[in-house]
């Protein structure tokens, strides 16, 4: 799939944005004032910040506001329903926060969940896709939503549950790669099956495409230039984001300057390292109509 | 409205013969040609006469080679190219319906017939990332999805002569290997045909219960012997030209000098 600049943006800074808003809505850390209002400017900045991203790689973007009417069906729809409601529900939490100082713990409780539910909607658009077997799988929505906890739980500075966030989503990063590289043979899928050519034995193979030029199709399903690192990608996203992000937060420091610097330095390697995760998470998934060229 | 109907009055769709396609892509100009003029937002090209074009088309002739094993009565039988048309399949259960989150892509209860409501669609391109054929074109220069109407626009048209009531793919190709009609009745001719032919699903492990069949392709026979069949088409017709041509060999005959 086409590792487009705009949806990498959107699910790796709204899963941090909304990740946040979870763990403020359940108090951690229970904020009022002035530090409230730094804790929910960087959630809203990153959770709305990836849904404006989000809005670019619409072909008509003047008329997103339709897409709220078919949550009946369609995952798209219902993640922009719970994204809507989410910043809605914890904007009211954050107002009596910063301005009244005061904690709505029921009204934040409602605001966590609808966040989680946002990143599990989002994860589900593609989960839903039998298209694109590498997507396919309940790993998926695990991948989304553990990664948004851990990242939520490194900027919302609850050090000592991120760690072990952050190792339960490498560990799932670890997973979703091991059955995603098996997912296309599994899914039975072939060029056999996609033409009901070539039975008895005999060889199928594309032999010429009906355009000589590229298309939509291979430029959004079939993009290979991105998977051709995707070995040195994945050891950098491994490392960036979860192995260095762990190891900053464990060692032992005494000054708590240092201790501020590196927990920041955590944020931004986990960041880096979630977004080149991203990158192949899109850039090494393959569609079916590959297969109608001979190519996956 | 993107929930699928759990039934409908007709299933119009195609059948298409791998055996008689000759793979001209008559089918994909006369498509390009009436539903930019039609139906919707025109089919666009890009860089239409630069060095690298691209463009929106509704139907496209992919080209497989086929290599049959050895077996003992053929050791080595030769490959075969079946040219393979491709566009939407109507599918029963359309995966890119119920993902849309606009409602603007519909399959119709009356007929069956896959659409996209253009002023709905805000260009997600979710639909095509969920259709396994390949069905689904973003146009970039209406920003909205196109994809093959069944010339909903041609086969109830009555300002049309009856003969030209169906899809433009069907009507132009030369050598009959497309035929439209009604899949949902056992009787109707593309049924009958479907039924005598083995017609099959393009990947029915996706579940998607497409209504376009393709009929397969038949083992090519063998020649015992080279025959040439067109020699006696080729021969003159006649030995002894008559006429003025007549004259003129006669006349030129007889002059000294011999002849060739």
């Amino acid at each position: 799939m086409h590792p487009a600049p705009s949806v990498i943006l959107f699910t790796t800074l709204s899963g941090f944005g909304f990740g946040l808003l979870v763990f403020l809505g359940l108090g951690y850390p229970g904020v009022t004032g002035w530090m409230a209002f730094v804790f929910y400017a960087i959630a809203y900045g990153l959770a709305v910040g990836g849904l404006l991203a989000s809005t670019f790689h619409l072909g008509r973007p003047e008329r997103a506001l339709k897409a709220f009417r078919q949550w009946t069906t369609s995952w798209l729809s219902r993640e922009g329903i719970c994204a809507i409601a989410a910043l809605l529900v914890m904007g009211l939490y954050a107002f009596g926060a910063i301005f009244m100082d005061r904690t709505w713990p029921a009204l934040g409780v409602i605001g966590a969940v609808l966040s989680l539910g946002t990143v599990f909607t989002t994860s589900m658009i593609y989960c839903q896709l039998k298209t694109v077997p590498r997507w396919n799988m309940p790993l998926t929505p695990v991948v989304f939503l553990s990664f948004s906890l851990a990242g939520g739980a490194l900027l919302a500075g609850q050090e000592s549950l991120a760690i072990w966030l952050l190792l339960i989503a490498g560990a799932v990063q670890l997973a979703y790669w091991w059955q995603g590289d098996k997912a296309f043979a599994a899914s039975g899928t072939t060029m056999a099956s996609a033409t009901g050519l070539g039975g008895d034995g005999a060889t199928l193979r594309a032999f010429e495409p009906p355009h000589t030029g590229s298309n939509y199709l291979l430029r959004e399903f079939v993009h290979v230039v991105g998977r051709k690192h995707a070995q040195k990608l994945r050891a950098i996203a491994l490392v960036m984001g979860f192995i260095l992000p762990v190891l900053l937060l464990v060692l032992p420091v005494d000054s708590n300057l240092v201790k501020h610097l590196m927990a920041a330095l955590a944020v931004v390697a986990h960041m880096s390292g979630v977004a080149v995760s991203r990158w192949l998470f899109f850039a090494q998934a393959e569609h079916v109509v590959g297969l109608y060229y001979g190519k996956r | 409205m993107t929930e699928l109907p759990t039934t409908t009055t007709r299933k119009m769709g195609l059948v298409i013969d791998l055996d008689t396609c000759v793979g001209c892509h008559a089918c994909v100009i006369s498509c390009k040609g009436w539903n930019t003029e039609n139906y919707g937002a025109p089919l666009s090209d890009q860089d239409a006469y630069g060095a690298a074009p691209v463009g929106t088309f509704l139907n496209r002739v992919h080209s497989f080679e086929v290599q049959p094993a050895a077996t003992a009565a053929q050791p080595a039988p030769a490959a075969q190219l079946i040219h393979f048309p491709k566009s939407c399949l109507h599918c029963e259960d359309a995966p890119c319906v119920t993902v849309c989150p606009t409602g603007a892509s519909y399959k119709r209860v009356e007929d069956g017939i896959v659409l996209v409501n253009e002023s709905d669609c805000i260009g997600c391109g979710l639909c095509a990332w969920s259709c396994p054929y390949g069905a689904r074109e973003l146009d970039l220069a209406a920003g909205v999805m196109k994809k093959c109407t069944l010339c909903v626009d041609r086969i109830y048209n009555e300002n049309l002569p009856e003969v030209d009531r169906v899809p433009s793919c069907v009507r132009t190709c030369p050598s009959g290997a497309r035929h439209f009609g009604d899949l949902g009745d056992p009787d109707s001719a593309v049924s009958q045909l479907v039924k005598a032919r083995d017609g099959m699903d393009l990947m029915p492990e996706m579940g998607t219960k497409p209504v376009n069949k393709y009929l397969p392709p038949r083992p090519k026979d063998t020649l015992e012997d080279q025959v040439d069949i067109l020699a006696p088409l080729l021969a003159p017709a006649t030995e002894d030209p008559g006429g003025f041509l007549g004259w003129l060999d006669k006349a030129l005959d007889k002059l000294p000098g011999g002849s060739a």
